[in-house]
């Protein structure tokens, strides 16, 4: 193993310990496809998640990636292996999960209010004590003055502040989040990745988030775990000890950020390029 | 590097006066267009009218197989003055009316559940799916006849007739509706703490709303249809009876008349509909061509 400079410590993966927020540990996955074959989507994968820790995960196009936050949220269940949530094993859509997604899901015949209220009134909260957490959230991502408007009325960066205000107001242990600022341009993405580095301080929740952006994947996390490309499993885990709090408009310029990031880059170059190649041969 | 400023205060101004002068002319431009398409529209009404109406006065059109709009005129004057053959003009509207309405509500809602049952079940979907297909391709004016042997000359077999006009159209577009639900959305529901009735309530069936209330539009001209059918199949009362006497009689007025009076009955409802819609779909975007209107 080549040795690796002090920021970016590549770490050796062990059984996951029993007060881990999240552990996945030895998941395969396989699932039957429409035709009736057999499709391996992960395989060998071991993941853990300590409580408060910011883990992203990075890897080439269809690794698998999104499979992995899928088998926390109970929505897909492995084949061998077991994934344990908060030390439980994980049965159904736990109350201590948040989610954002990659595409608009906001309900867009919901007004601002309504759509972040949506979660505790699902929860039995009463309506009243509902709608007061909602308007407390939607000022903390800062949008008190569009309160009464709808999804199709607001920019994309501010939909996805009132995705975040959805998410956090059922103040989840765990959130796991899905590439949410992929559609985003290059300012709004920064300015979202503040928020939801103050937001994510405040409420000490560990989360795991998926990307395509190594860059993203650094500035982030304490922990980029690196995929193979498909059938996915961890290549290697890298420690980031960037310190916090950090600032995402001046951190890429950060010379041990960069270099963090080339050391990574090159883990994940030929997973990349094997990736692509292997997409053009099969054609899907 | 230095900033530069593009403007000076009197600049400015004088920039916020030619604003407002091109906005007054584009203003007038859209108010002249708009005199322009209503105009248009008159006089393809005066012209079509005045050639049939001459036609038939020359006899290039035969009057008594083709009408003509002084004769139909006439007629619909006769019918509101003096009553028609069967009663009063309004009883007839008020008659045709309730079985139209009766059949669009029964079989609207009875197509709306029975789509949100079977979108949201798949085995349900699978089985049925092939007998609903069949159902549709049956040609359901047909149906009138059987209710009429089965339910007789009063109301109830116009309803029929109406339902099953209404049924199959509301029910496809809420099936489709409901199959077209976001995945992303669901998904988020059902973990923002969503149970399945509530992820029914507060995600399927607003999403396949647009659907339906698309269905709606067409499926209430479809029920005026079965209503009208019916009648003409055999009724004591109704538009229908209407036509069916005027076309006994060799009276091309009446035919005319009462298809004019059907007509308008759908345009109100339509527009009643239309009102609806928007109130019930407020948070969708004006679409593209009616953005600024």
């Amino acid at each position: 193993m080549q040795l690796q400079p002090m920021a970016a410590e590549r770490l050796s993966q062990a059984a996951p310990p029993a007060d881990a927020a999240i552990a996945i540990d030895d998941v395969t996955l396989r699932f039957v496809t429409p035709d009736g074959h057999m499709m391996t989507a992960i395989r060998d994968f071991t993941m853990t998640v300590a409580r408060g820790e910011f883990a992203c995960v990075v890897g080439p196009t269809g690794c698998g990636k999104s499979t992995t936050l899928n088998l926390v949220t109970g929505l897909l269940r492995p084949t061998t292996g077991n994934v344990r949530v908060m030390g439980n094993p994980v049965n159904d859509i736990s109350r201590d999960i948040g989610f954002v997604f990659q595409a608009d899901a906001l309900f867009p015949w919901r007004s601002v209010i309504d759509n972040v209220a949506a979660g505790p009134l699902y929860r039995g909260t009463p309506k009243a004590q509902a709608y007061e957490r909602a308007r407390d959230w939607i000022g903390r991502v800062g949008l008190g003055r569009f309160e009464k408007h709808y999804p199709h009325q607001l920019s994309g960066g501010m939909r996805k502040r009132v995705a975040l205000a959805q998410t956090f107001i059922n103040q989840p242990k765990i959130l796991l989040m899905d590439e949410p600022f992929s559609a985003l341009d290059m300012q709004t993405r920064t300015a979202m990745q503040d928020e939801l580095l103050g937001l994510w301080s405040e409420q000490k929740s560990s989360v795991v988030f998926v990307t395509h952006d190594l860059e993203e994947a650094v500035a982030l996390a304490d922990k980029v775990y690196v995929l193979t490309a498909g059938p996915g499993t961890v290549k290697s885990v890298y420690r980031i000890d960037l310190p916090r709090p950090r600032v995402m408009a001046d951190i890429r310029y950060d010379p041990k950020f960069v270099e963090i990031a080339k050391v990574i880059w090159n883990d994940l170059r030929e997973e990349v390029q094997l990736g692509q190649s292997r997409t053009l041969q099969t054609g899907h | 590097m230095t900033a530069i400023s593009p403007t000076t205060t009197s600049q400015a101004a004088v920039r916020d006066a030619s604003i407002a002068v091109a906005e007054g002319r584009a203003k007038a431009r859209l108010r002249r267009r708009h005199a322009l398409v209503i105009g248009l529209r008159l006089a393809i009404l005066v012209v079509f009218l005045g050639l049939w109406e001459l036609g038939a006065d020359y006899n290039i059109i035969d009057p008594f197989f083709f009408a003509s709009p002084s004769g139909i005129w006439d007629q619909i004057r006769v019918w509101v003055t003096e009553g028609t053959s069967q009663g009063p003009l309004w009883v007839q509207i008020y008659v045709t009316l309730e079985e139209t309405f009766l059949g669009f509500v029964i079989g609207a809602v009875g197509g709306i559940a029975a789509g949100i049952i079977l979108g949201r079940n798949r085995l349900l979907a699978d089985v049925f799916s092939i007998y609903i297909k069949i159902a549709n391709s049956v040609p359901r004016v047909v149906l009138g006849s059987v209710f009429i042997i089965a339910l007789g000359l009063g109301m109830a077999s116009k309803v029929a007739l109406a339902v099953v006009m209404v049924f199959f159209v509301v029910f496809a577009n809420a099936f489709q509706g409901v199959r077209e639900a976001d995945r992303a959305m669901i998904a988020n529901a059902q973990i923002l703490g969503a149970s399945p009735f509530q992820i029914t309530r507060t995600v399927i069936i607003p999403s396949a709303m647009s659907w339906i209330l698309a269905s709606l539009h067409v499926s209430f001209g479809f029920a005026l249809v079965g209503a009208v059918v019916g009648e003409f199949l055999g009724a004591k009362q109704g538009m229908g009876l209407l036509i069916s006497t005027a076309q006994g009689a060799f009276n091309a007025n009446g035919v005319f008349a009462a298809m004019i009076i059907l007509a308008v009955m759908a345009l109100v409802v339509e527009f009643i509909i239309t009102r609806f819609e928007n109130y019930v779909v407020k948070w969708r975007p004006a679409p593209y061509n009616e953005q600024g209107t």
